[in-house]
């Protein structure tokens, strides 16, 4: 290429209404950081308000082009705003301001650094909102990238901590050896297609059929993206991340991490992946299948809250990847005893945008009863009834929708999932209903365990420390850590999950200091997870509306 | 063409980067083992580029290149968050939390 060739470049045009959402979160992002270095120590406490508010002008431009309701592709097709990534930008967006609301009073008393935290955090929000975007091998890569690396900083973000730097590790490596394999799959995708935007992708798999190229080529992306999805066998890192990471991160990756590898998975395989049905279906069946048994059936035996919720977002995981196996059998399927169809499509949808909340309500209750407790043991919820209601009141809100129990949201999630199997109408989709369902049960197990503390049990004496609600601890941890250097393993073993026995304190059962961010947060999760289990046509309104230009 | 020859290199390349992964201990080795998988990609992308003739794979490969650097950067930074609290980055030393 010659010069004149590239001074001849032309800038394509830009659709600046269409990109408003992330411009807005680059603009918030980037404001962030500009007010703490300009106002110094006076600015920290302004810090989570202008992040939240940044979050909620993000949505007005999201609402405008829901309006406007035009299909709009960029950047000859890589990147559209279409309703299907409008309806999943709001619920990154919400799901980003519910975080920010947690980690208002989390990060200001740990005294960790304030704007950093924020602008790592809405840095991962514009990832994944490009994410819900993309529509080309590129840009599916960027926003992984994007959304993945502020995210490794956020599980190490406490720096003394051991559990926190362990958490931070093994994301990362795990993280990045999987887009390392998902990206051998992306050059060998690319090698039989010839390009990288979807449809050419497309188009070229539907004509290539099943060779043994385009196998090892979809299964090393799928693979990639199950990793990101913490889908067995791959979900190692995810009970060690979640356990380590401070609790609002963790509340976000385990929900906005989660949604925005299955938002990939979705463009991938609806629209890129359509061809190679025989590949993408048997797949996984086998990893829904896994995913959701070893997940349950691990998470039966935690008796860590974090670990335990780790392991049945797992497993619920496992609930969402279901559909996926019966992707392209079949037609609308209407709902038994509403006007409802649904599709695996609309299932996967409605589960995530459902899942989202109910997961980061029970997540917002372990923050606020660590508060009190400051321990991460489930025998530390021991009588919460008797002494904070209302704590346990939400509590039981959000395990009987994470458990799909009728009034809250996650029974009509569940439903949906079941109903789309079943309507698949072939014999393997008969079989992964039959899982799910016996999945259903046996998740009841574990989240009932949770229950009949709160509930039934006396208030214990002691508990053992464990979520560190504040910053003190980990002071104490990292000398520890430091003095146990010296005498090898043997040293630090009570740090370790199974003796920690070792650290029991004294619990005296009192009011859980309570803040505005932090009740405002399990409000909203709260009034989500309930209207969205009363009213199921609301969701169901943005499940169709994801649901009708995808794809073409 | 020698596109065969490439995607073979490639494969070569990346298989050692996945035992380097898999089998080192030291942090800053399994770093480099991820950085030659993800030099096998870039080789496979250009391969396939010039043979399907299309600039695509060119792109693909330089973004790759640009996002892999700060991916290592901050793993660099990880491992020596690491190294200041615990004077060691044998990845298998990690071991706190389980189950």
């Amino acid at each position: 290429m010659n010069l004149g060739a590239l001074l001849a470049f032309v800038r394509p045009d830009l659709d600046w209404h269409a990109l408003a959402p992330e411009l807005t979160l680059l603009v918030v992002g980037t404001l962030v950081t500009v007010v703490d270095i300009a106002l110094d120590d006076k600015a920290k406490r302004i810090m989570p308000t202008l992040a939240g508010i940044g979050l909620l002008v993000t949505l007005v431009p999201i609402l405008t082009l829901a309006v406007d309701g035009a299909e709009r592709p960029m950047f000859g097709g890589a990147y559209v705003v279409d309703d299907f990534s409008l309806v999943l930008k709001a619920l990154f967006i919400l799901v980003g301001y519910v975080v920010v609301l947690m980690s208002v009073d989390y990060v200001r008393e740990g005294d960790y650094y304030e704007n950093e935290y924020y602008t790592l955090l809405l840095t991962s929000l514009l990832g994944m909102v490009m994410m819900a975007s993309s529509r080309d091998l590129v840009s599916v890569f960027v926003a992984l990238e994007l959304l993945s690396i502020p995210a490794y900083m956020l599980a190490a973000w406490r720096k003394g901590g051991p559990r926190s730097n362990e958490a931070g590790l093994k994301y990362y490596l795990m993280g990045v050896f999987a887009s390392a394999v998902m990206l051998y799959g992306m050059s060998l995708v690319f090698g039989v297609a010839g390009d990288t935007d979807f449809g050419t992708i497309a188009a070229a798999l539907t004509g290539e059929g099943a060779s043994p190229i385009v196998i090892v080529a979809i299964l090393f992306v799928l693979i990639g993206f199950a990793f990101k999805v913490s889908a067995v066998p791959f979900h190692t890192w995810a009970p060690d991340t979640y356990e380590g990471a401070p609790t609002p991160v963790t509340a976000f990756l385990s929900v906005a991490s989660k949604a925005a590898g299955f938002v990939a998975l979705l463009s991938l395989v609806f629209v890129a992946f359509e061809g190679a049905a025989d590949v993408v279906q048997p797949f996984f069946w086998v990893l829904a299948a896994v995913t959701m048994t070893v997940g349950n059936l691990i998470a039966l035996r935690q008796t860590n809250i974090v670990r335990m919720l780790a392991y049945s977002g797992v497993a619920q995981g496992g609930f969402m990847l279901a559909p996926f196996a019966v992707a392209f059998e079949g037609d609308a399927w209407q709902l038994p005893g509403t006007d409802i169809t649904t599709t695996p499509y609309f299932a996967i949808v409605v589960y995530a945008v459902i899942y989202a909340f109910m997961n980061l309500g029970a997540f917002s209750v372990v923050l606020a009863v660590s508060r009190r407790t400051r321990s991460g043991d489930i025998s530390s919820y021991g009588g919460l009834f008797s002494y904070a209601p209302g704590m346990a009141v939400l509590m039981t809100l959000f395990l009987a929708a994470l458990a799909g129990i009728p009034p809250a949201s996650g029974f009509f999630a569940k439903f949906v999932v079941f109903w789309a199997l079943v309507g698949a109408g072939t014999p393997a989709g008969w079989v992964l209903a039959v899982i799910v369902a016996v999945n259903a049960v046996i998740a009841f197990g574990y989240y009932a365990r949770v229950l009949q503390q709160m509930w039934f049990e006396p208030v214990p004496e002691t508990v053992a420390l464990g979520v560190d609600s504040g910053g003190d601890d980990e002071i104490d941890l990292a000398e520890a850590a430091d003095v146990s250097a010296d005498h090898d393993e043997h040293g630090d073993a009570w740090l370790a999950t199974e003796t920690r026995q070792a650290t029991m304190v004294r619990f005296t059962p009192g009011k859980i200091p309570m803040t505005g961010a932090l009740a405002a947060a399990l409000a909203i999760t709260a009034i989500a997870t309930l209207a969205l289990g009363v009213l199921p046509g609301l969701v169901s309104h943005f499940g169709d509306v994801a649901t009708f230009h995808f794809g073409g | 063409m020698l596109l065969n020859q490439f995607l073979l290199l490639g494969a070569l390349l990346f298989a050692v980067g996945v035992y380097g992964v898999l089998a080192r201990r030291n942090g800053v080795m399994v770093l480099m083992s991820i950085e030659l998988m993800l030099n096998a990609v870039n080789l496979n992308l250009v391969a396939f580029g010039l043979q399907h003739d299309v600039v695509s794979g060119q792109v693909f490969a330089l973004f790759i290149i640009a996002v892999a650097a700060a991916e290592v950067g901050v793993g660099l930074a990880i491992v020596l968050l690491l190294y200041r609290n615990r004077k060691s980055i044998a990845v298998d030393e990690f071991d706190l939390m389980k189950g």
